[in-house]
């Protein structure tokens, strides 16, 4: 397997990962409890690694994900005792158990491997190189059989708790009240999460693990509405920012992760500014439209009360619009044969009478 | 004390004051991870900063850092207004790319030939050790006209973290309030970078001021006293770190403000958690004891009048009580001379009588309001009573007998006790 389709297919998974449970996380407001995660495990790391003495993945990934449930359960136990908002009981937590960590590996473990910046930002270039052997057996890239199991494991799980997650996320009171356990439903998303954190980021890093949790999700709630289109848009744009980012960094040759990161920020903006239904450009044009048909109807509520045709600078004094904005008001009325001229002035014709009578204005009345 | 430990001391302290103060004001508007984002954001700006200038000085990383926080809070207010991303997305968002772009750029400029980008990485987890009488002043020249603005600004700034439409309508400028704040808290973020790093910075600004919050509803009294628990934190963290060998001075400041959260937590008079489950404890021992009380008050009416002995075992099957508790509440109860022990069982003393023919009187005479006056049922009055007979207290019973013409019997016909009889 050559070293970047290992690169791409990591990343793949991982982004697939990630999208799948962000879109849960993004929807209930927990979008940095990602973030949060993937520091608060730095502890369980260390003290798997102070008892075993070794590197082995297994037992890390049994701290980390012990500690990340403890990091879920601390926000909300926070949370629940009503002293502290949940946002600011994550910002209490996760520094707190990632500063034991850091002492506890730069006390004990300093002499040894146990690198903070290749726990916290383990690169994935270096994925393709690290390989799992069973029995004597080369089978390829660890970090592909950890992120595809991973991923496989999602997957499962997010089909079999389709209803479950969805009705928990939308309407936990509904939830709870036919019996679905959205506390419990809770626990296993987070226990999902903590995984996945911890299984992904020691191959491709942290903050990839971090950017993938909520900024395809996030550009895929500007684009649908819908759930499940949601999930599928949502992985496809992780997949996108995957291949964008490998391509990045070979062409710049700079970090991956953090490029993949940069080109899934670059598709959230596009969203962002683009998004059919959303996006900032749409907004503003539909606020455009808008203005026009009300100043269009302003003035046509005008030409019905007045009755005889009114000249131009009469209605440029009236509304005190600058010449421009009439004139681009006047031409569309005209245009559509709602508006016509008439000795030297103007006046509302029968369609215009019509189209303000199909808009609900005929009892309106819009005097000086 | 060396110039070296002087220097991280205060540094150390400064910085948890600003920290305390710009975090109170975070904390009320929901921004506590607002500092987190930003701080992740500042890394392209450090790391542009570096390459345009082409050298490490202290000011033009902090210029750098500086604009680049602004940069990522000003997306983020962006975005929020703008779509419906919310707030704790638009912080991740900020967090994860911007933070991708910076390593774009530490790596590419690590990579390019003549790139000695060595020091920038202590940005990561920081480096007190390694504050400067430079960096101090730095810091000082920043932290204190930041300081000074909020004791300046205070009265504007509490009314926008309370009520940001009543200070609107007030006439106060918000919006540039707001970004002021904002722009505050990013200095005091990317001050102290260096010596935090980024990724415990935020812990600066939420902990000193979620202890402060334990202590006082006073905004006036919150902002300093968060100053003063980061400053205190900030010192003794600096100091652990200086004495203790392999502390790094981050952490240690980050666990100490945690410690003076969690003892405020716990300890704080109105709002600690120990002191509520201690007032929690005393309710339900006297509700138990009350219940106790009618119970024995109920088998002496059941045998036709006057205090019977009634054994353990049939108290036990009348409350559905753990035996434990009932224990606890009849110790209570004998301690204070209301129940007697005697060979066949448990008594009402004379006073315990009294007691009792108290809480019996309050909960049928309010099960007579019930009925009376919300024209309840009968047998649906009973268990409203059983809470409202630990409740209400002498003046209500009062004005309850008042209002009903002092009855004598209650709505299932069983006898209202008089005032003060047994």
């Amino acid at each position: 397997m050559s070293p970047a389709v290992a690169i791409l297919l990591v990343g793949g998974a991982v982004a697939a990962s990630c999208a799948l449970l962000g879109t849960f996380l993004v929807l209930r407001r927990l979008a940095l409890l990602g973030d949060a995660i993937s520091h608060s495990v730095l502890p369980g790391i260390a003290i798997a690694f102070l008892l075993t003495g070794t590197r082995n993945t297994l037992p890390m990934l049994a701290g980390a994900g012990a500690l990340g449930v403890l990091t879920v359960f601390l926000v909300e136990a926070l949370g629940r005792s009503r002293r502290v908002r949940e946002d600011a009981s994550i910002g209490l937590v996760f520094p707190a158990l990632f500063s034991i960590g850091v002492i506890l590996v730069s006390r004990f473990a300093y002499h040894v491997d146990l690198d903070l910046d290749c726990v916290l930002y383990g690169e994935i270039a270096y994925a393709p190189w690290d390989l799992l052997t069973l029995g004597g057996r080369e089978l390829g890239p660890r970090a592909l059989w950890v992120s595809g199991g991973i991923l496989l494991a999602n997957l499962v799980l997010v089909i079999a708790l389709y209803k479950e997650l969805k009705l928990g996320t939308f309407d936990p009171g509904l939830a709870a009240a036919l019996g679905f356990s959205p506390v419990l439903v809770h626990y296993v998303l987070m226990s999902a999460v903590s995984v996945t954190v911890v299984g992904s980021f020691e191959s491709v890093g942290a903050i990839l693990v971090v950017a993938m949790l909520v900024v395809p999700p996030a550009a895929a709630s500007l684009l649908t509405e819908r759930l499940s289109r949601m999930l599928v848009l949502a992985v496809l744009l992780g997949l996108a920012s995957t291949a964008g980012g490998y391509g990045v960094a070979r062409l710049l040759d700079c970090s991956i992760a953090g490029a993949m990161a940069a080109v899934a920020g670059l598709l959230f903006l596009i969203a962002f500014l683009f998004s059919p239904s959303q996006g900032l450009v749409a907004r503003l044009l539909r606020r455009r439209r808008l203005r026009a048909r009300l100043a269009g109807q302003l003035l046509m509520l005008h030409l019905r009360e007045s009755g005889a045709p009114r000249p131009r600078a009469d209605l440029e004094r009236r509304f005190g619009w600058d010449p421009a904005t009439l004139d681009r008001v006047l031409r569309r009325l005209r245009a559509e044969g709602l508006v016509a001229a008439e000795n030297g002035g103007l006046r509302l014709t029968a369609g215009g009478g019509l189209a303000l009578r199909e808009a609900g204005l005929d009892q309106v009345a819009h005097r000086d | 004390m060396s110039l070296a430990l002087r220097n991280v001391l205060l540094g150390a302290s400064l910085l948890g004051m600003l920290g305390g103060v710009l975090g109170s004001f975070a904390l009320l508007r929901r921004q506590s991870l607002l500092s987190d984002s930003v701080a992740h954001a500042s890394l392209p700006g450090v790391v542009l900063a570096f390459v345009l200038t082409g050298s490490k000085d202290p000011l033009a990383l902090l210029l750098g850092a500086l604009a680049a926080g602004v940069a990522g809070a000003l997306f983020i207010l962006l975005v929020t207004r703008q779509s419906r991303i919310r707030e704790d997305s638009a912080f991740g968002i900020v967090l994860s790319v911007f933070f991708g772009v910076g390593i774009v750029l530490l790596t590419w400029v690590q990579r390019s030939p003549g790139g000695n980008q060595t020091g920038l990485d202590r940005f990561l987890f920081g480096q007190a050790a390694t504050l400067m009488a430079s960096d101090l002043r730095l810091m000082a020249l920043f932290g204190v006209p930041a300081l000074l603005l909020v004791f300046l600004l205070f009265k504007e700034f509490k009314l926008l973290s309370f009520d940001r439409g009543f200070a609107a309508s007030l006439g106060r400028p918000v919006r540039a309030l707001e970004m002021l704040l904002t722009a505050l808290l990013v200095l005091v973020v990317v001050l102290g970078l260096q010596t935090v790093g980024i990724i415990l910075m935020v812990a600066t600004l939420v902990a000193p001021a979620a202890a402060a919050r334990q202590w006082t509803d006073d905004l006036a009294l919150m902002v300093p006293l968060a100053g003063l628990i980061g400053g205190v934190s900030g010192a003794v963290g600096a100091l652990a770190s200086h004495v203790l060998p392999q502390m790094p001075t981050g952490p240690a400041i980050v666990l100490v403000a945690t410690a003076a959260f969690v003892l405020s937590l716990l300890a704080a008079p109105r709002r600690g958690l120990v002191g509520e489950l201690l007032r929690r404890r005393g309710v339900s021992l006297r509700i138990r004891r009350e219940n106790l009380l009618k119970d024995l008050y109920s088998e002496g009416e059941a045998a036709g009048g006057g205090r019977v002995a009634v054994p353990l075992a049939r108290l036990l099957a009348r409350r559905d009580m753990p035996r434990r508790c009932l224990r606890r509440a009849l110790r209570s109860l004998t301690g204070a001379g209301l129940v007697e022990r005697t060979p066949l069982g448990l008594r009402l003393s004379p006073a315990g009588e009294v007691a009792a023919a108290g809480v019996v009187r309050k909960h049928r005479l309010w099960e007579t309001y019930l009925s009376r006056f919300l024209e309840l049922d009968g047998d649906h009055v009973h268990r409203d009573a059983e809470d409202m007979e630990h409740v209400l207290g002498d003046d209500e019973v009062a004005a309850l007998e008042e209002r009903l013409g002092h009855p004598t019997v209650d709505p299932h016909g069983e006898p209202i006790p008089p005032r003060g009889a047994p």
